[in-house]
């Protein structure tokens, strides 16, 4: 766990991500500009700070409705104004950029946060990198897996040689700057379903998976088949972190809860989804046993430990920001998570 | 209440004929209902390829969003080869996997040979129930011989084309009052 700057004695990280929607606030009809988007989110990175927050994690998506289609650039920012909290992204979609400037990129970004840099890799869950950056869908698998190998490789060693189908081949290249201490912590980005969970586990690497909603259960055969693979391939599990990531809002109590943010996610999925949230499925928010982190502290708290002892996993990422929640609602959300909720869920996972 | 006639064949004259009564019907007898036909035959549509329908463009996207929109679909289909036209498929290749989520849908089905009886059962109705639709169970099927120069002649298919329409509107408005009284109790 060392490698990814995991301390297991000191309980479970506890983060906030965002993948960058820019969407109206449905109960005002207001779209702040991307300028404002932007600067709140770099904001919002150092409420988490101030909060004690571990992590802040920001996504890129290239397509109408977005705001961080440069979440590099964006992390820059927020590693400048802020000291102590981890900086990731959310994901960067490698499979539509070149590994070397990526890993440039965030061997800088380590270096202007003093150590606090890391890669979540994904091959994007939406197409609009693909269209706009000339890349074939038809490639998505290959893409992502060749790029993936050679970020890992680049992450290792000093000189590169290297040679693949999507990008020059390297020769003995020195890429820079290097990261603070050698290396950063490289995720690999996974969706529900098993069979990416696998990939990741035979590539060795440390998992990010979303567990955006439905029952908590669904969620541990990705992880199960991700730890399989992991020890197939000879790796040792127990060196392998792994985080979970979920849409949350948490109110004083679950019905302020719910009836705050039901509009902001169902308009958020119409509007990227089409077909809007059913209010059945998200009624089912209030049981302890569904994964959509809506609800109460206490709630929240019992969500959070339920998975843990499912999945074991070491860090969480909750995503506050969807669907035009103003910084107002975001304030609050931070606050009841680092008052209420990161202090009883740290003490539980604490390994001693 | 937004209603889209959907004919699924871009070929043939059978489906458009069935479809044009029914919703001859449907504007008769529901007035107030918002009625649209989409013709698969006159729209130009591409192949599916995954993305989200949002992101498509011209009739495709037209096409995608306004069947997102409805609350019932009415599908009108004809038999190619014992199964739905490919055209048609498309179409549902190119909605999320929960698009009928909601939604009532009913069927009208022409075919050569009475043979095709059991195709709605065996090829269609699964796709729409995989899809999560509320599917009006009764569904008409026209042959050949029930038409006459690109009219319905047969008394009894009219008479089926009425109820479907009737058991559209009712099972939607049905629906629709079970949903709100469920979401009311909810209180978000």
């Amino acid at each position: 766990m060392e490698k990814y700057r995991i301390h297991p004695e000191n309980g479970m990280e506890i983060g906030l991500y965002s993948i960058g929607d820019h969407l109206r606030n449905p109960l005002t009809g207001e779209r702040i500009s991307a300028q404002r988007r932007i600067q709140e989110l770099i904001e919002t990175a150092k409420l988490a700070e101030d909060a004690g927050l571990d992590v802040f994690a920001v996504g890129e998506s290239h397509q109408p409705l977005f705001a961080t289609q440069a979440h590099t650039v964006i992390l820059g920012a927020i590693a400048q104004a802020t000291n102590k909290i981890k900086i990731a992204s959310s994901a960067t979609v490698l499979s539509t950029a070149d590994p070397v400037r990526v890993y440039e990129d965030f061997a800088t970004l380590d270096l202007i946060s003093n150590g606090r840099a890391e890669i979540v890799a994904g091959r994007g869950s939406r197409l609009g990198a693909y269209d706009l950056l000339g890349f074939d869908v038809r490639d998505y698998e290959e893409l992502f897996e060749e790029k993936f190998e050679l970020l890992l490789k680049l992450n290792d060693e000093e000189r590169v040689t290297w040679q693949g189908q999507f990008r020059a081949p390297l020769n003995d290249a020195e890429v820079l700057p290097q990261p603070l201490n050698g290396s950063i912590p490289i995720w690999r980005a996974v969706g529900g379903p098993a069979a990416s969970a696998i990939k990741a586990g035979y590539a060795g690497a440390p998992m990010t998976l979303t567990t955006l909603g439905g029952p908590s259960r669904a969620f541990i055969p990705a992880v199960q088949g991700y730890r399989e693979a992991a020890e197939r391939a000879g790796f040792d599990t127990k060196t392998l972190p792994i985080t979970t990531t979920s849409l949350m809002y948490v109110a004083e109590d679950s019905k302020t809860a719910l009836r705050e943010y039901y509009p902001h996610l169902n308009s958020a999925t119409i509007q990227l989804k089409g077909g809007g949230y059913p209010k059945q499925q998200f009624a089912a928010a209030t049981d302890h046993r569904d994964a959509l982190m809506v609800g109460s502290p206490q709630q929240i708290i019992e969500k959070i430990l339920y998975q843990y002892e499912m999945y074991g996993h070491q860090r969480f990422l909750g995503e506050i920001d969807a669907g035009g929640v103003t910084i107002d609602q975001m304030k609050k959300n931070i606050e009841l998570l680092a008052t209420e909720i990161v202090p009883t869920v740290k003490k539980y996972t604490a390994k001693k | 209440m937004k209603v889209v006639g959907l004919s699924g064949a871009n070929v043939g004259t059978k489906t458009r004929t069935a479809m044009d009564y029914t919703l001859q019907v449907a504007r008769e007898k529901y007035p107030e209902a918002d009625i649209t036909l989409i013709d698969l035959a006159e729209v130009e549509m591409i192949f599916s390829d995954g993305r989200n329908y949002h992101d498509y463009e011209g009739d495709t996207k037209t096409v995608a969003e306004t069947i997102m929109e409805a609350d019932a679909i009415i599908i009108g289909t004809p038999t190619f080869q014992a199964s739905i036209p490919a055209t048609l498929k498309n179409v549902f290749d190119l909605l999320p996997v929960n698009a009928f989520r909601d939604k009532v849908v009913s069927i009208i089905v022409t075919a050569g040979t009475p043979k095709h009886y059991m195709m709605v059962e065996q090829q269609l109705k699964p796709i729409l129930s995989y899809m999560k639709a509320h599917i009006v169970p009764t569904y008409v099927f026209i042959e050949e011989v029930d038409f006459l120069r690109k009219e319905i002649v047969n008394d009894d298919v009219l008479f089926r084309i009425d109820r479907l329409v009737e058991d559209t509107f009712i099972m939607s408005d049905t629906y629709r009052k079970i949903r709100k009284a469920k979401e009311e109790e909810y209180g978000f």
